[in-house]
């Protein structure tokens, strides 16, 4: 096990039984995880991607050790395997769930204090407050905070026993663009200070800002595994040149956009009318790369 | 070299939290307990229907059937008293625990704290404290309500008190370790029934509603396997007058046999609990 992967999976396969019953007795069943490869280097933010269903919640609850997975196949998360881990393992991770319910009658700092118990080592209660921005709200009941600060709250829980390996699993869902940013700030001095980070998220703007390696879940495979940048092979991807000439806009695939406009230039001696040079976003190549997928297997193979 | 000593270090400490030492379960327990204890005495709805209902349930039956036993000296009202401190008991664990626990499972409260190292047992001794604290409150009140309204008399001496808490403590961990294991059963946090149902056939087999000794012999030893009665009985022997012991079935006490019925359920709910408690809902699979 080399000491720099944080999460090591091969053949990482989850089945689930339908709960009805087929006519010759049998149990339907339907794959959720179907052989997935995946390595998390220590200290990168992974952010894992793929349509709701996709698979990324039964994974990455398996690495968190909530699940089980299907016999076969290999895991380690910090070099145990999670489904046997205790709570010497627990001490090293932490886990942002979605919503905090069930203390609303106690104060943000009871809570925190709390659970800082539960930790060898916890990370100041103070501290944690200050990074996830309650220190005002620390003697509020949090049953009174709002959305965004219920989330910051979560955060605070899984940050507070200062751990080796954070999960988080769609955290600024609900967010306003503010508190965002604030939050995407956090996670980068989380990053700084040591901590690996395994994050899944709807929001493409958030894997490209955050995370140094993307991995696209779809149908229970991973898809691609890249940087935001070089997903999908957008990295060579064609640009779009668009112009306007006398017979309306115009548009043209690139290889090479500088020679284009240059040629371009070159055409109208000077300025280009209503001159655009675009790359795909990570967006349009993320739908294309769910899309091929789709399209890619016939359709009785579900 | 260093690099050996950091590894040995680490190795050391982590099987020291691995195997969890009994004093770090039982401190993080009581924190846990100071932290859910406060937790109820904020829900103030909670609170008052606990308090309130076996009150009301007192005051209504001894209303209905109020007469003394000319042998005894004792009034119905008294026994009723004796009779809703054990259902006072039995209701603030195993009826409203297992509601509640069933409610933080649905919740994803109990999945929040399997992600942490909390250990299993800290959650368990949190859950007994906060019910001692709930029920001697209760217990308290209806004390209280006995005394001024029926002339219950508080424990007599040392002996008495003694057994008042001994019966207690027992009552109050077997029935709080079979709420947490109960909690299982219930799939949702609204199907109340399925612990409403068991609770009031107990209240009435076990000489909470109805005298004990005037209930027909078959539901007697019907209600002779459960908790509820001898919790009952164990009242009735701390708080009425001797001469009442002529009154029981038993024509004694049975303090042994109390015991040994309440210990055989704290075993069994202890087993139950470390066996089948699930921190994770149907759902989440």
């Amino acid at each position: 096990m080399p000491t720099d992967t944080a999460i090591r999976a091969r053949g990482l396969r989850k089945t689930y039984r339908d709960g009805r019953t087929r006519r010759d007795g049998g149990h339907r069943s339907v794959v959720a995880l179907d052989g997935v490869d995946l390595d998390v280097r220590v200290g990168e933010i992974f952010a894992l991607l793929g349509p709701n269903g996709a698979g990324k919640t039964t994974a990455t609850e398996i690495f968190e050790g909530f699940r089980e997975r299907d016999e076969g196949g290999e895991l380690t998360v910090l070099g145990t395997d999670p489904g046997r881990a205790d709570a010497a393992w627990r001490q090293r991770i932490g886990i942002v769930l979605q919503e905090a319910a069930g203390f609303d009658l106690l104060t943000v700092e009871e809570v925190l204090r709390n659970f800082a118990g539960y930790y060898r080592a916890p990370r100041p209660v103070d501290e944690v407050l200050e990074a996830v921005g309650l220190t005002a709200k620390r003697r509020s009941r949090t049953g009174t905070l709002s959305g965004g600060q219920r989330r910051r709250l979560d955060v605070g829980l899984g940050i507070l026993g200062a751990p080796d390996l954070l999960f988080l699993d769609e955290p600024t869902t609900g967010f306003d663009p503010e508190v965002r940013r604030q939050f995407w700030d956090l996670v980068q001095d989380l990053r700084a200070g040591g901590t690996t980070i395994l994050l899944t998220t709807h929001y493409l703007e958030e894997a490209e800002q955050l995370a140094d390696r993307v991995g696209v879940i779809n149908r229970g495979r991973l898809v691609d595994v890249d940087s935001p940048a070089g997903l999908g092979g957008r990295r060579h991807a064609k640009a779009v040149v668009g112009w306007r000439d006398q017979n309306g806009p115009q548009r043209l695939e690139s290889a090479d956009p500088t020679r284009t406009v240059l040629d371009l230039a070159a055409r109208f001696g000077g300025e280009v009318p209503e001159l655009t040079v675009s790359r795909p976003s990570l967006e349009s190549i993320y739908l294309r790369m769910i899309e091929t997928e789709e399209s890619a297997r016939p359709e009785g193979d579900r | 070299m260093t690099a050996t000593t950091v590894t040995i270090t680490t190795a050391t400490t982590a099987t020291t939290a691995a195997t969890a030492p009994p004093a770090f379960a039982l401190r993080l327990g009581l924190a846990r307990g100071a932290l859910e204890t406060k937790q109820f005495f904020r829900s103030r709805m909670q609170m008052f229907f606990t308090f309130s209902m076996p009150v009301v349930m007192l005051l209504l039956l001894s209303t209905i059937f109020d007469y003394k036993d000319p042998d005894t000296g004792v009034s119905t009202p008294q026994i009723f008293t004796t009779g809703m401190i054990g259902v006072g008991i039995m209701g603030s664990s195993l009826q409203s625990l297992s509601l509640q626990i069933a409610g933080e499972r649905h919740l994803g409260m109990l999945k929040r704290l399997r992600g942490t190292p909390l250990p299993k047992s800290s959650y368990f001794i949190g859950k007994i404290v906060m019910v001692l604290a709930s029920s001697l409150g209760q217990t308290a009140v209806l004390l209280a309500v006995g005394r001024l309204f029926f002339g219950v008399r508080l424990p007599v001496d040392a002996a008495h008190w003694l057994t008042f808490g001994w019966v207690y403590l027992l009552g109050v961990t077997s029935c709080t370790l079979l709420g947490i294991a109960y909690s299982n059963l219930i799939r949702s946090a609204d199907s109340g029934a399925v612990v409403m149902l068991p609770m009031t056939v107990l209240q009435f087999v076990s000489g909470v509603f109805i005298v004990f000794s005037q209930l027909p012999r078959g539901l007697q030893v019907f209600a002779s396997f459960f908790p509820l009665k001898w919790l009952c009985q164990g009242m009735r022997s701390a708080l009425l007058p001797q001469a009442y012991v002529h009154a029981e079935p038993a024509g004694s006490w049975e303090h042994g046999r109390i015991a040994l019925v309440l210990g055989a359920w704290a075993v069994v709910g202890l087993l139950l609990c470390l066996r089948t408690f699930r921190w994770k809902g149907r759902k989440d699979g």
